[in-house]
């Protein structure tokens, strides 16, 4: 199977299973290089699952997942050289407490890419500088804040050169006072071109940010288009109710 | 049922009165067995059995600082054996591969399963069944591996419970950034598993403190005499016990300090969560 060109990610057909629980229904989608992909949908719809399909921590039980032309999905494809090229922030950031900042964003420089520990630390405190954390290059994950450590995580990621980032709900374990820094360095990724597929609650950041809206329940992707579309003018009812829901959560009615 | 059998039943005596008039009165039993233990003892006896100071300088004088050391230097080496071939252990207990999760169990069970003084017995047997066989820096090797083979299955438990408790999350980290299994176990788990199983660590390195008494059962030479081997053979000679007390302080200023800091390292590290 070869890429179409622009097509950074093409998942195909992607089926995956826990236990009884068919939590991913066929799924058929494409991020273009350069595009900033949303998935939404209600808890429990699958979105994470996906997310993790991408780059293999989930295994899927069918379908294809072509990264970069690269079918992650076949069992003799070279995962680890594979997963080099795609960044991955998680809701829970999973920064190693045992390093410091410098060391989070140096040690897979230097393990996996072989590059020196000079130019790792010039590339660390640089992708440091892009999130606005330079001044915390010595201190430990346990001595910043959650806000500072997702942004950490995403420096950590951005020090292996990624093509593609994906985040999953990165903000959803936040204080609501440090939501906005790290959605700010999303946001500045995004404008510098960086391909990302993003799981997220934030509505407002989708609307503003992303190229496409994916709505996602039931573990098929209900509809996808332009945020104004899904969001300001969804087709779908049960696109609808869910926008209600987390728009509006107090008058909205039980589902 | 009136209510003023209610209120007398409450003058009698509050709760917190009877607590501490129970308390009292067992602090008096206490202190009259005491006392009489105290008055019935032959103390005079006792300190020339146990602590004869005219002993417990010849004890110094016969080498007791240097049984000590050999205390210390039996249980550096097995300790260190046994970390390293436990977190071997523990990595083969985790192990994808079948055949290596059997061994690593029943290597654990079995050494777990025995008396240590029946693998020390096997071990000064051991030149008997194999005629040529001679194990390297002698006493330390015969000694080391001894130890060191039993604290291995304590340790592989130890290690293999500290990796487990590892978040996922960190794995799955590390695996996204590119880093193969391996990698990943050596840089970011076992790092981290290792810190938390620095309480329990340190409490079998008391254990084996203790255990390394058990080389006598070897036979190693004079030399080779560890603190209870040079207790006991000094206070057969002069039939007195001293010898043998001081050797057994000895180890409490071993392992006490490091039952304190096994602690506080427990608590600060439940601090910390
Ligand atoms: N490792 C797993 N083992 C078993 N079931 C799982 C596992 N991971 C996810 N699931 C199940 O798969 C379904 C989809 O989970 P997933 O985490 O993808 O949902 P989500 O859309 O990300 O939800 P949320 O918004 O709550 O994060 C859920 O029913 C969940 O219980
Ligand atoms: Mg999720």
């Amino acid at each position: 199977m070869a890429a179409s060109g622009t097509e950074l990610i093409e998942i195909k057909g992607l089926h995956k299973s826990f236990g009884d629980n068919h939590v991913l229904r066929d799924i058929d989608f494409a991020v273009g290089e350069g595009e900033v992909v949303c998935l939404i949908g209600p808890s429990g719809s699958g979105k994470s699952t996906l997310l993790r399909c991408v780059n293999l921590l989930e295994r899927p039980d069918g379908g294809a997942v072509i990264v970069r032309g690269e079918n992650l999905a076949d069992p003799d494809c070279h995962l680890d050289a594979a997963r080099r090229h795609v960044g991955m922030v998680f809701q829970q950031f999973n920064l190693f407490p045992h390093l410091s900042v410098l060391e989070n964003c140096t040690v897979a420089q230097k393990t996996v890419l072989g590059r020196k520990t000079a130019e790792a630390d010039r590339i660390a405190r640089a992708n440091l500088e892009r999130v606005g954390l330079t001044e915390k290059a010595a201190a430990y994950p346990a001595q910043i804040s959650g806000g500072q450590q997702q942004r950490v995580a995403i420096a950590r990621a951005l020090s292996m050169d990624p093509m593609l980032m994906l985040f999953d709900e990165p903000t959803s374990a936040l204080d609501p006072e440090l939501v906005g820094d790290v959605l700010t360095v999303m946001r500045d990724l995004a404008e510098e071109g960086m391909t990302m597929l993003v799981v997220t609650h934030e509505m407002a950041f989708a609307r503003e940010v992303a190229d496409r809206v994916v709505f996602m329940d039931g573990g098929v992707v209900v509809e996808q288009g332009t945020p104004d579309n899904v969001i300001g003018n969804p087709r779908h009812e049960r696109t609808r109710a869910f926008l209600r829901r987390v728009l509006d959560p107090t008058h909205a009615l039980p589902a | 049922m009136s209510s003023a059998t209610v209120i007398e039943e409450r003058t009698a005596l509050s709760p917190r009165r009877k607590a501490r008039r129970n308390r009292i009165l067992q602090y008096v039993v206490i202190a009259m067995l005491a006392v009489g233990a105290a008055a019935s003892a032959d103390w005079g006896q006792i300190a020339h059995v146990f602590l004869e100071p005219q002993l417990i300088r010849s004890a110094f004088a016969d080498g007791l600082l240097s049984a000590l050391v050999k205390t210390l230097e039996y249980t550096a080496g097995a300790f260190l054996i046994g970390l390293v071939a436990g977190t071997v252990l523990a990595l083969m207990r985790l192990s994808p591969i079948g055949p290596y999760r059997w061994f690593a169990m029943a290597y654990i069970e079995f050494f777990r399963g025995l008396p240590a003084v029946i693998v020390f017995i096997a071990f000064s047997l051991l030149p008997l069944a194999f005629g040529g066989l001679i194990i390297p820096f002698d006493p330390y090797g015969v000694v080391w591996l001894a130890l060191g083979i039993v604290a291995a299955a304590y340790m592989a438990e130890t290690i293999r419970a500290g990796i487990q408790a590892v978040p996922r999350g960190q794995v799955e980290a590390a695996r996204s950034l590119g880093m193969p299994a391996g990698l990943a176990m050596r840089k970011i788990v076992l790092p981290q598993a290792f810190r938390i199983i620095l309480p329990p660590l340190t409490n079998e390195l008391v254990l084996l403190v203790k255990d390394s008494s058990l080389v006598f059962i070897i036979g190693v030479s004079a030399t080779g005499n560890e603190l209870t081997g040079f207790g006991r053979e000094l206070a057969n000679t002069q039939s007195n016990l001293t010898p043998l007390v001081t050797a057994g302080l000895c180890y409490l200023i071993i392992t006490l300090p490091l039952g304190f800091l096994a602690r506080r390292l427990e608590s600060s590290s439940v601090k910390a969560r």
